[in-house]
Order: C-alpha cells, then structure tokens, then sequence
C-alpha cells in the first residue's frame, strides 16, 4: 500500500472532534503542529493544551487510530511543550462553531509576561467584554473562573438570563 | 557544578508541591461550598497534577543519568515514603475552612508564579518550557485565590474573622519559600534556578497589597517553620500520602 501524502493526513486529523468539544476538531484548535514523514515513519507532533487536561491521552489514542486508518504503517507521535499551546491558534471556522454551539469564543490572548511587576498583580484585570452566545448581549458577567473543563469559564448573561461557558484566552 | 543529583532534587521539590497540594484540592471533590466551587478547586488541582507530572517526567530522565535507571511518574508519586518529598511544608497543611484552603493557594500562587516566571527563562531549556506552560495556567489560580482572599477579607464578620485566623495560622509556612539551601544555590548559579532572594519582596509586596485591599492584617516577624524541601515534614503529609498511595502499595503496578 502506498503510503499517503501529508496533505490527506492533515485530512484525517482534522476530522477527529476535540472529545469534551465535538464541533471542533483537532487540527482546528490548534494543537497538531505539524506532519513529516521521516523516512518510513510518518511524526505527528502534538502540542498539549492544559497540562492536566484528561482529553490529551483521548486524543493522543485518537490520532493513532487515524493514522492507522489512513494507512500509514509506521507513525509516532511527538510531544511538543514550546511554544505554548495558545487559543489565538484556535481556527476562525471553529470560533464560529464555537459561538453556534453554545460556547463564547475566546479573544485575544494576553502575551504572558515572564518578568512580573509586583505592583500591578493584585489589581484585578479588566478583561474584554464576551458576548453571550445565545443573545448576542454584550452585558455578560462571569460566574466562575472554570467551568466544564479547564480551558472554560463559566458565564451568565444578564439580558437573556441564560448561563454559558466561554471558552478563556489562555 | 550543578550535578545531576541537585538538578533531581530541585525537580522533584517542584513536582512535589504541585503533586501534594493537587492532592490537598482532590479532598474537595464533591464538599465544595457551592458547585462552581467544586469544580474550580479541582480544576486549579487537575493543573497542578499536569504540572507535576511534566516534572516528574524530566526529573525520572534526570535520575536514569545517575543512579543507572531512572522512575517513572507514577514510582515517584505513589511509592516514595514521606521522608523523600521535598515539597513546601504549606501544600501539605489540611484543608482546614474554605478560608484556609483559600489562604494556603493564595500564599503559594502567590509564590508559585513568581518562580515560574524566572524559571520560565532558565538556561535549561526543558525547565524553561515546562515553566513557560505552567506560568499560563498559574495566572489564573493567582486571579483567583486572590479575588477569594478579597472577598471573604472584606465580606461578613465572620468571614473577615476566619480568613484573618487562616492567614495568620499558615504564615509560619511562608518563610521556607524563601529559604535556600545549597542546591537552590548550586542551580541559581548556573542560571538553572529560581533566585529566592530576588523573589522574596516582590512576594511580601504582593501579599501586603492584597491583604490591605482585602482589610487583613500582614503578620507579623513570627518563627519559620522550615524543613519540606529537605524532607522533614509535618505530621500531615504522611497520613495524606497514606490515602493517596494505599493502592500502589496494596496493588504494585496496578494499571486502570
């Protein structure tokens, strides 16, 4: 069997859904940095999302089982740590999907600082304001900084009273 | 000379803390106050648990280059005794109220992203990438920690009166986050290590603003109880790993 070309990987994973968020895929979020083949042996890499988050080990299984499908003999998979996962690495499309499915998109990422000014911790960040998926109401106020799953924060809006995730800038 | 030896000590004192106060969060499962609180406590603990194991894993390659093979995350997790963690005495402290577990993660993700943002540019590059990933999710448990230190500092009596007792209580557990010993030195001076003295004020800045914000009082010079990083505990965090470890110890290699 022909092995197949990196373009028709990149097809196979990015039909795997995101396990805690089916409407966006894998590839959409981001994490699959990148396809070669080296040599006989095609290399995955994958850059995790949260460190504990428990959908790493699915998807990492879910990969494999693609890549199987897609006839690709030999495969592994790479762990990358560097750069950071980042939700600016989210697709457009999948915001989109994001917002149709109930769950405000994430803005943009603050840059981390890695010099820390004391001073200014404490004081509470203005964050952007995130429009409620439902109504489309900008008068959103958050419940809690986590929700149903580490990248998420729960929100409510105060317009259509509904309660919804929102998927945090990180 | 950095050696192995003292880079596999400062890795597991990294791994540790995230590991026993991962665990210290797990104990909240289900008893938070409210449901959000439940899940946001364990949400900062699965983190943690992220973290630790990322250290672990580097600490275990770490040893295989001195000792002649190196242990796994799950080995050094579930079958060191007491005597060989060297996390902060503060993680291993009971949960306690709401006041105290809040107070204990605000002492520490105080601290905690302190560190990582001067690990995060460590001339050992896996140290600085680990660091740099788990800074991100650490900004977070610093936002909240804090805005919980406010709210009950500056709300009801009785919650003013219970987080001051609580701020207070552990404060004697601050002192050794500070504390370095010859392998924090070893590693500061090859530009692998965190600085403690350079971090020391900027934590006291931080935490005399927060509390004055949240109307509680900075504690005063007190005796410091030190000991974690070295392995001398309190008699807490052997009846923790007693809970945390019993399967590994009944069932050796037990797999899910």
């Amino acid at each position: 069997m022909a092995r197949p070309v990196v373009e028709a990987v990149w097809q196979a994973l990015a039909a795997i859904p995101d396990p805690e968020i089916p409407v966006v895929s894998i590839v959409d979020l981001g994490i699959v940095r990148s396809v070669e083949w080296q040599d006989d042996e095609l290399v995955v890499t994958v850059t995790p999302t949260y460190s504990g988050c428990p959908a790493t080990e699915v998807i990492m299984t879910d990969i494999g089982h693609a890549l199987d499908a897609a006839g690709c003999a030999k495969h592994r998979l790479e762990i990358q740590l560097a750069p950071a996962w980042t939700t600016d690495w989210i697709s457009a499309g999948a915001r989109e999907r994001l917002a149709d499915f109930g769950i405000a998109p994430p803005g943009a990422a603050a840059p981390v600082a890695r010099a820390i000014d004391a001073s200014r911790l404490y004081r509470r960040k203005v964050r952007a304001p995130v429009s409620c998926p439902n109504c489309g109401s900008a008068r959103t106020r958050e419940l809690s900084r986590f929700g149903s799953t580490p990248c998420k924060a729960q929100y409510r809006c105060d317009d259509c009273l509904e309660p919804f995730d929102h998927f945090k800038p990180h | 000379m950095t050696t192995d030896e003292q880079l596999f000590d400062y890795l597991l004192r990294l791994a540790d803390s995230d590991l026993v106060l991962a665990q210290r969060l797990g104990e909240w499962v289900g008893h938070g106050p409210v449901l959000e609180e439940d899940i946001a406590l364990t949400n900062v603990g699965l983190d943690l648990l992220g973290q630790a194991r990322l250290w672990f894993a580097y600490a275990g390659e770490v040893e295989a280059r001195f000792a002649g093979g190196g242990r796994g995350e799950d080995a050094l997790a579930f079958l060191r005794d007491g005597g060989d963690f060297r996390n902060l005495l503060l993680v291993e402290q009971p949960n306690g109220d709401y006041a105290y577990t809040m107070a204990r993660q605000f002492y520490f993700d105080t601290w905690h992203q302190l560190v990582l943002s001067r690990l995060a540019a460590s001339s050992d590059a896996r140290i600085a990438e680990i660091a740099a990933k788990a800074l991100k999710e650490v900004t977070y448990h610093v936002e909240r920690s804090t805005d919980w230190v406010i709210r009950l500092g500056d709300g009801t009596a009785e919650s003013h009166a219970r987080i001051q007792a609580a701020i207070d209580d552990l404060w004697m557990y601050t002192g050794e986050m500070f504390a370095a010993d010859e392998t924090d030195a070893a590693l500061v001076a090859e530009g692998i290590g965190c600085d403690l003295s350079a971090v020391a004020p900027l934590w006291r800045d931080e935490v005399s603003a927060v509390l004055a914000e949240a109307t509680l009082k900075l504690p005063g010079e007190a005796w410091m109880q030190r000991g974690g990083k070295q392995g001398v505990h309190t008699e807490h965090l052997g009846r923790m790993l007693a809970t945390m470890q019993w399967l590994q110890r009944a069932y050796p290699g037990a797999q899910w």
